[in-house]
């Protein structure tokens, strides 16, 4: 049986040449689907990993009670206090959190780029993050230092550069890295100059926290509930991230779904239609070599391997079209915190191969239906060629 | 015995509310080593009947009985491989595979038995060679005359060393002399090679070459000695 399958499987891959138009409908219909779905699926990926790069266990986020991010959140020095002397806690920085509007590289429109001043806690809390340009900000001084991702969305925040924010000058002294996640799509400055520049004195939006370890999370959390004096939520550094991307990533996920499915009906018919002529044109060979004794069950399979095989030749085309087109490229939306974050699509191993799988998925469906019915059709009638 | 041998067959199609019969009646039976030319007029059942015989096509009613095996007794499957150790089938289009060179159409039947493919390639060289195109085994269909195409076809009938060749209408597309030629080589078939030859044809001078004709008219039977 198998060898019959690879031997008529053979025969029809042989006469390929003599129906390569056709045959490249499938292997471009899928190439398209495979593509668009993988690519779509690499921005959703690139954004969640963006943005869950950006929190550790060991890290939390403290903010006002009912606050969903940053920009809404807002505490006071005595509340940084207590906090900061919790035994559990070994690192604290207040951190204030806004936007101004920025013009964007690609198209010269306003966007929210997001702007954070921070203690010097803030580099040991967060050991990622590396000058990879320039220096560090000098406290005391209207110095920022951008990251790279903002670097290459926004204009005037390169190294170097002046930059008008809020009504105040600010230079740029550096560029940052903050293995690759959303920190990445900001520019940092000295807290107390953050304050008194954008007229915050004393106020910060939002505190991070060193743990002792992950686990102390839940006790601290029930202490702050417990205590009257404070009207926070800690909220872990990973959970709070993936709060923050899960509706973008959904939506996305929705969406390249979506049109993939749209497109995936078309291939399915595009293949359905190529498989039904390629039996077509060949319906009394197929005949022939059923009267010589092949059996059905190896005509069904190697019209369906053929489907199969110029359909993988699509996913592949279309999955390397979407890593070599799209992987690594640098996009931003708006985030969480009504900043944009910038990102990049990230074509991961697992999507290749579940562009792959779709590809498999269509092809089965395109060809299946044609095999049955060349297998089906009667002898007699498949070698009068009807 | 009889290598053929039909009982009371008929066969019938349904044509939309409409049912056509073909074939009614038909007691026959084919001595082995016989040439038969089944003769009659367009739609008179000639070519059905031969796929009754082939196994390709299954009766509405009786039995046909072919070198011992009551065809209607095996699956579609099992027929199928009964097809290709029995019956070698020579088609008037020649049915040969485009891709496919002289030699590896002979072979095609081969791939569904056991041997090596050394021996294979011998077999369907031996073949070749009795059909007279052993110096054509690398040349595909397209670059051989018809009769030469139907020379591999009937290579291709013979490989498998079936005791029974069914033959439609081998000459309807070959003009005379060619078709002379084809059907001396399956008199040769016939009388060296003792094989049954059952072969529809509407042509009286190729149904000369047969050791017995039988005509059919409207799905009946009419005997005729050559």
């Amino acid at each position: 049986m198998i060898g019959q399958i690879f031997q008529i499987t053979l025969l029809s891959l042989r006469n390929l040449p003599s129906r390569l138009g056709s045959s490249s409908v499938i292997v471009v219909g899928i190439g398209g689907v495979v593509g668009v779905l993988v690519a779509i699926l690499a921005m959703a990926k690139g954004f969640e990993a963006s943005m869950s790069r950006a929190g550790q266990p060991d890290r939390a986020i403290v903010m006002r009670g009912g606050s969903m991010s940053e920009l809404s959140s807002g505490m006071g020095p005595s509340e940084m206090a207590v906090v900061g002397s919790w035994s559990e806690v070994t690192a604290a920085s207040g951190e204030l959190y806004l936007v101004a509007d920025v013009p964007k590289r690609s198209n010269q429109s306003l966007a929210n780029l997001a702007i954070r001043g921070v203690e010097q806690a803030a580099f040991k809390i967060r050991p990622e993050i590396s000058i990879v340009e320039g220096r560090p900000f000098a406290t005391g001084r209207t110095e920022m230092i951008a990251g790279r991702g903002a670097v290459a969305e926004f204009e005037g925040v390169e190294t170097g550069s002046t930059i008008e924010l809020r009504n105040s000058t600010w230079t740029i002294v550096g560029m940052f890295e903050a293995d690759g996640s959303v920190y990445e799509s900001e520019v940092w400055a000295d807290l107390a100059t953050a304050q008194s520049v954008f007229r915050r004195e004393g106020g910060v939006s939002s505190m991070r926290v060193r743990l002792a370890s992950p686990d102390v999370a839940s006790v601290l959390s029930q202490r702050m509930e417990d205590d009257p004096r404070l009207d926070l939520t800690l909220t872990g550094e990973d959970e709070y991230f993936r709060n923050q991307s899960q509706q973008l990533t959904t939506l996305i996920q929705t969406f390249g779904y979506g049109v993939a499915a749209i497109m995936a009906v078309g291939a399915i018919f595009a293949a359905l239609n190529t498989m039904y002529s390629a039996v077509s044109t060949r319906t009394v060979e197929i005949a022939t070599l059923r009267a010589l004794g092949f059996g059905g069950i190896p005509v069904v399979a190697s019209v369906v391997l053929e489907a199969l095989l110029l359909a993988i030749l699509g996913g592949v085309i279309g999955a390397a079209v979407a890593y070599f087109g799209f992987n690594g490229w640098t996009v931003s939306t708006l985030g969480g915190s009504f900043s944009q974050v910038a990102f990049d699509f990230a074509v991961t191993p697992e999507l290749l191969v579940f562009g792959i799988v779709w590809a498999v998925g269509l092809g089965l469906i395109g060809g299946l239906f044609p095999a049955v019915r060349a297998a089906r059709l009667p002898i007699t009638t498949a070698l009068r060629g009807e | 015995m009889p290598i053929v041998s039909l009982k009371e067959v008929a066969k019938s199609y349904r044509k939309g509310r409409e049912t056509i019969d073909v074939l009614e009646g038909i007691d026959l039976d084919i001595e082995e080593g016989d040439f038969l030319a089944l003769m009659g007029p367009s739609g008179s059942g000639k070519t059905t009947l031969l796929n009754l015989i082939g196994g390709l096509d299954s009766p509405t009613m009786g039995s046909v009985v072919v070198g011992g095996q009551t065809l209607g007794e095996l699956s579609g499957k099992a027929l199928a491989r009964w097809r290709s150790r029995n019956i070698g089938f020579v088609f008037q289009f020649y049915n040969l595979l485009p891709v496919l060179n002289a030699q590896r159409n002979v072979e095609l039947p081969l791939l569904l038995t056991n041997l090596s493919g050394a021996q294979r390639r011998k077999n369907a060289e031996t073949a070749l060679t009795i059909v007279g195109l052993g110096d054509r085994a690398s040349h595909k269909p397209g670059e051989l005359s018809g009769g030469q195409q139907q020379r591999v076809a009937i290579a291709r009938a013979i490989v498998a060393d079936p005791a029974l060749l069914v033959c439609d209408e081998p000459t309807g597309d070959l003009d005379r002399e060619t078709a002379e030629e084809i059907l001396d080589l399956l008199s040769i078939l016939n009388r060296e090679h003792g094989k049954t030859v059952v072969m529809v044809t509407h042509d009286p001078k190729a149904a000369d070459h047969a050791s017995h004709i039988l005509h059919l008219d409207k799905g009946q039977l009419v005997r005729q000695a050559a």
